[in-house]
């Protein structure tokens, strides 16, 4: 009998050499409860957390707590369907107005995840006669999107408009579709996307843009609309997608459109027919930590605030890190025992950050993503910063 | 030198060999993944830089069939006569 597990021989290798040098399981830290957004108990011990996608901090608001709890109680705590057979409550629809609303735009599809919005958008846009353009630093859930398609998939450099253009070029004769995909801030990096520039591009090539907001949404742009905002250039987005896991804190994710054609999506997008939909107190929650988004815009400028304090810190450090001050700040480091090693002594000083190998990371090389949030203290960031100043030390040493 | 399949192999192989972590050993018939150790990722970044030198772009579905540099070769070649 052929062993069915033969062909992850070279990632065990790699996992049980990873684990055999570390102290602790980096794929299995546990995190027995948060105290607050900004707090957590690890290993019995209270750690900051520096490696969340929590940056408004709302996870923890205390009005999406309530409203998922009232609702819970009068409504049950899921809806046991899909949204086409028997999964549409009038919550769905409510959140779907909602965000519409937010964003100014005519359409708005929820999805079970944000990586659901993805591959359920993408496959039901594109097919095998189609051609997409990816960001070559995606999002796995965009890549997996793309396989589900079926469309040619093209890679074009990380943020490059010129590598973008040339390519969108080569294809002046192809008669498909082309729908160019990319992110707003990368979550690994906290690399912005010149989305301004990439609007112009396929104004003139005839192509669509989708951006991925998942996590400029709440975080970048004077209403929290994201990076599109931030630069001016939302009328030129065919299709935002994004999710309610990161910023809201929830779960949950959107493709957010003024084109009409979307709503036969609704019957051929395979990730939105066949999944139940969200329960009922996750969107009350939703709702909730979406009306404190947009009644405390303070929290943006603190996270601006904080993000710049994070960047600061870690620079000063002797760190490397990008130049793009963002919520997510990665630190390069030159191996993986090097990172491996790093990662724990953070860990054991009460620093969590996130362990993040190739090839999930660009360059092959491996990174420290640390993130902050609104909630976090300038007291916390500098100690955070001293944590890394000193392990650094202690490892140049 | 670009307009054969022989041509193409040459150049990728000189690319290659500008990397100081490839053997030495290599020729057409390498096959990419196991003599090189390159992961996909790799694979795909190394394409990249193949595709500037061509003026081509390789959709990603054509790398599934490629081991060798020799079929990278070819699977250029005939995109670039497509094109023309
Ligand atoms: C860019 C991007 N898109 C989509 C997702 C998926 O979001 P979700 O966690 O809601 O599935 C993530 C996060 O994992 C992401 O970073």
């Amino acid at each position: 009998m052929i062993d069915i597990f033969a062909k992850h021989a070279a990632l065990r290798a790699a996992y049980e050499g990873l684990t055999a040098a570390s102290p602790r399981n980096p794929f299995e830290v546990v995190i027995e409860r948060p105290l607050s957004a900004t707090v957590g108990l690890i290993e019995g011990r209270e750690t900051l957390l520096f490696g969340t996608n929590n940056y408004l901090g709302l996870s923890q608001s205390s009005r999406a707590a309530d409203a998922a709890i009232e609702t819970a109680r009068t409504m049950g705590v899921g809806t046991t369907g899909s949204r086409i057979a028997n999964g549409t409550f009038g919550l769905h629809q409510r959140l779907e107005q909602r965000l519409a609303s937010f964003f100014g735009r005519k359409h708005c599809m929820v999805f079970s995840t944000g990586y659901q919005a993805n591959l359920g958008t993408i496959s039901a846009l594109v097919n095998k006669d189609d051609v997409l353009l990816l960001d070559a630093d995606s999002h796995a859930s965009i890549y997996d999107g793309a396989k589900l398609s079926g469309a040619q998939v093209i890679r074009f450099r990380h943020n490059d408009p010129v590598d973008l253009e040339k390519r969108l070029a080569r294809l002046k004769d192809h008669p498909g579709a082309k729908l160019i995909i990319a992110e707003g801030i990368y979550s690994m990096t906290g690399n912005v996307a010149p989305l301004d520039k990439f609007v112009d591009i396929k104004t003139r090539y005839g192509a669509y843009l989708m951006a991925d907001e998942a996590h400029s949404f709440g975080v970048l742009g004077e209403h929290g609309r994201g990076v599109a905002e931030m630069q001016g250039c939302e009328d030129g987005i065919d299709f935002i997608v994004g999710t309610f896991s990161k910023s809201l804190g929830t779960v949950g994710g959107y493709c957010i459109t003024d084109h009409d054609g979307v709503d036969l999506m609704r019957l051929c997008s395979r990730p939105y027919m066949f999944t139940a939909s969200l329960p009922p107190e996750i969107i009350a929650a939703t709702l909730a930590a979406l009306d404190d988004m947009e009644a405390r815009p303070e929290l943006r400028v603190k996270l601006q605030e904080n993000a710049a304090r994070l960047h600061a810190g870690l620079k000063a450090a002797g760190l490397q890190t990008g130049e793009h001050v963002s919520p997510v700040v990665a630190v390069t480091l030159e191996n993986i025992p090097q990172a491996v090693g790093f990662w724990n002594a953070l860990l054991e000083n009460g620093v969590y950050v996130n362990l993040s190998l190739p090839p999930a990371t660009p360059d092959n090389r491996p990174l420290l993503r640390c993130s902050v949030m609104a909630a976090h203290s300038a007291e916390e960031i500098d100690k955070a910063a001293a944590v890394f100043k000193a392990v650094a030390e202690h490892f140049q040493a | 030198m670009t307009d054969s399949v022989a041509g193409i192999s040459g150049m990728i192989i000189e690319k290659l060999l500008a990397n100081p972590k490839v053997p030495r050993d290599i020729n057409g018939n390498s096959k990419i993944v196991e003599d090189l150790a390159f992961d996909s990722l790799a694979v795909m970044n190394f394409v990249m830089e193949i595709e500037d030198e061509l003026d081509v772009s390789v959709p990603l579905d054509k790398l599934a069939d490629i081991r060798t540099i020799n079929d990278l070769a070819a699977c250029l070649h005939t995109l670039k006569a497509s094109q023309a």
